[in-house]
């Protein structure tokens, strides 16, 4: 049913239409009003069978997913930033028990500096822990991309993430089609585990694995996200024959039959990034754009053929490698090795900074050029950057780096408009 | 596509205004996207939301910076920040206000702009009136409908339904209709109070 409605809402209401069994999180921004909303859906008997579990902390989150999963349930959970890290040993004890959890993440920066709004830096820093991560381009897609984790998490018994931005999708109020029960059920079979805790069938699950075995248990978690780069095309395929939109799979290729220039993004920046793309191409420009949807597993093969036609491209990131550069370039890079094509990195939006079409314009116009250099940081105040360096030359104690930045910026605390 | 931008502070419902605005355009058969300037809410600090309306899928996510239509919630924001920044330069301007864009000190910007653009409403009073309670973002919508006729009264009640029941929504229908026809008044008068 179409609905005017916030992201959050909607995937609370997309979340409840998957017949979750457990649901248990630790509310953080802009996570919080998913989990508030099933938590009222729980309460009100809308949602049932299903326990709501509140818990003291994200670590605490993590450990009763991995709890109730191993005991058979399907299990969701939702988080963001230092909330993700918090629970980080326990998010690479659930992949490495093959339990499929699926969670939310709504993207936030990491601190410190503490700052609540949206990039990439926490599910991209779980990159290596085993868990799946797809990225919603927009609250339609994050609604259809969990009915498609859950079914994805419990086909091959490995968590997924579903990587959302923060406030710019979870508190946006959009029109989205709320999928009805029937058609879940049809999509969505009931959660059969490979592996449970049941006393009728008594196992242990959490061996100590030795030098003899561990490669091998390691070895299965990556083959498991190789059987997902053909899985999640299919899924994809089947979520349109149910539900007959396009939602899903492993990249998404706009306008990049003829385009010289092609421009590599994940998330909410695509839809600002294709109004760009358009404005050029009415200019003549030959310009492209290329969606990465699935994040973990990285879809080499994929990305390197949406590539095979143009001269050069550029990704655009919301996240840093520090001392290195760009995360997601470095695999958009591996995927073309060999091929000659000429490639950018574009750091932006960093900590909620706006990312506006008067910046990616002649950004995109300067990498057609190949006028830039490896790396770019847009939108960056050089001059806020110098004066604090500045500093540091001229004063031994020169200060917290954060307060003489926002001083120098004459604000007093974090700018809320 | 239509872009407006509400000012406001903590507390005067100016993310739920934004978000009524959408879901009225939605009624409308339209597309809306409606979002805050994704702050931590606190009490009377300066808030900022925004809403796109559009008869196409909107992509768009950057904050509107060059709005085609401003709704103010509290004049004392004039003194504080640049609410104006980036109007477009026939922009509607609808204030929050028991007294003239003269007497607030804008008459030199009411003096220059198109008059059928601005209007001012004592939204307040007619929230105090109505819901018992001085929250304006309600009657500003029934005012801004009848300033731009973006949407329609119809659509607004849709909404105030949408969000409110019982005797709330009655009192917020209450309040954008006396808004609704306050500014269609002020208008044929050609007048802004």
């Amino acid at each position: 049913m179409l609905k005017q409605t916030e992201g959050s809402h909607a995937v609370a209401e997309a979340v409840a239409l998957c017949r979750p069994e457990v649901i248990c999180a630790y509310p953080i921004s802009p996570q919080t009003h998913i989990v508030e909303a099933l938590g009222q859906m729980v309460k009100s008997g809308e949602l049932t069978p299903c326990e709501f579990i509140n818990v003291e902390s994200e670590f605490a989150a993590m450990s009763v997913a991995i709890g109730s999963s191993a005991a058979g349930a399907r299990t969701y959970t939702a988080t963001a930033s230092q909330g993700l890290l918090f629970m980080a040993e326990a998010v690479y004890n659930a992949s490495g028990l093959g339990l499929p959890i699926v969670m939310t993440v709504a993207n936030r920066a990491i601190g410190a500096p503490i700052n609540i709004w949206n990039d990439h830096s926490d599910s991209l820093s779980q990159r290596d822990s085993g868990w799946m991560q797809l990225f919603a381009e927009t609250n339609q897609e994050a609604v259809d991309l969990h009915i498609q984790a859950f079914r994805l998490a419990e086909e091959l018994s490995m968590p997924i993430m579903v990587c959302m931005d923060g406030f710019i999708l979870t508190h946006a109020f959009e029109r989205i089609d709320i999928p009805e029960p029937a058609q879940v059920d049809v999509y969505l079979p009931a959660f059969e585990p490979r592996q449970m805790l049941d006393p009728a069938e008594p196992v242990s699950i959490g061996a100590m694995v030795g030098p003899e075995a561990f490669m091998e248990v390691r070895y299965l978690a990556h083959a498991k996200q190789m059987q997902a780069l053909e899985l999640i095309p299919q899924y994809a395929g089947e979520f349109k024959q149910v539900f007959g939109r396009d939602s899903g799979g492993l990249v998404r290729p706009y306008r990049i039959e003829d385009a010289d220039t092609v421009i590599i993004a994940m998330g909410s920046v695509l839809g600002t990034i294709k109004d760009v793309v358009d404005e050029m191409r009415a200019e003549g420009h030959k310009i492209g754009v290329l969606g990465i949807i699935s994040y973990r597993p990285f879809p080499l093969q994929a990305v390197r053929a949406a590539l095979a036609n143009c001269k050069r491209f550029l990704v655009l990131e919301k996240s840093l490698a520090v001392g290195m550069g760009g995360i997601l370039a470095t695999d958009v890079r591996m995927a073309v090795t060999g091929s000659g094509l000429k490639g950018f990195t574009a750091i932006a939006g960093l900590g909620g900074r706006p990312i506006p079409k008067a910046s990616l314009h002649p950004l995109f116009c300067r990498a057609e050029q190949e006028d830039l250099p490896p790396v770019t940081f847009v939108d960056l105040d050089e001059a806020a950057v110098n004066k604090q360096l500045e500093r540091e030359r001229l004063n031994r104690r020169s200060g917290p780096i954060a307060e003489n930045i926002l001083h120098d910026k004459g604000v007093i605390s974090a700018k809320f408009g | 596509m239509f872009q407006i931008r509400i000012h406001g502070r903590g507390g005067q419902g100016v993310v739920t205004a934004t978000e009524m605005l959408s879901i009225a355009a939605f009624e409308e058969g339209r597309h809306a996207q409606a979002f805050p300037s994704f702050g931590s809410e606190r009490t009377g600090a300066p808030v900022v939301a925004f809403c796109r309306i559009d008869d196409k899928e909107i992509r768009l996510r950057e904050p509107i910076m060059q709005p085609d239509a401003l709704i103010i919630q509290d004049p004392t924001l004039l003194h504080q920040i640049d609410v104006f920044a980036g109007l477009k330069p026939e922009g509607y301007v609808l204030i929050n206000t028991s007294h003239s864009f003269e007497d607030i000190g804008l008459g030199e910007f009411a003096a220059t702009h198109k008059a059928s653009h601005l209007a001012a409403l004592p939204a307040t009073e007619i929230g105090l009136k109505h819901i018992g309670r001085p929250i304006p973002n309600v009657p500003l919508l029934g005012g801004f409908a009848a300033l731009s006729g973006l949407i329609k009264l119809e659509s607004v009640v849709l909404a105030i339904n949408e969000k409110f029941s019982g005797k709330v929504a009655e009192g917020n229908v209450a309040a954008a209709t006396e808004a609704y026809e306050r500014v269609r008044a002020q208008m044929k008068g050609g007048a802004h109070a």
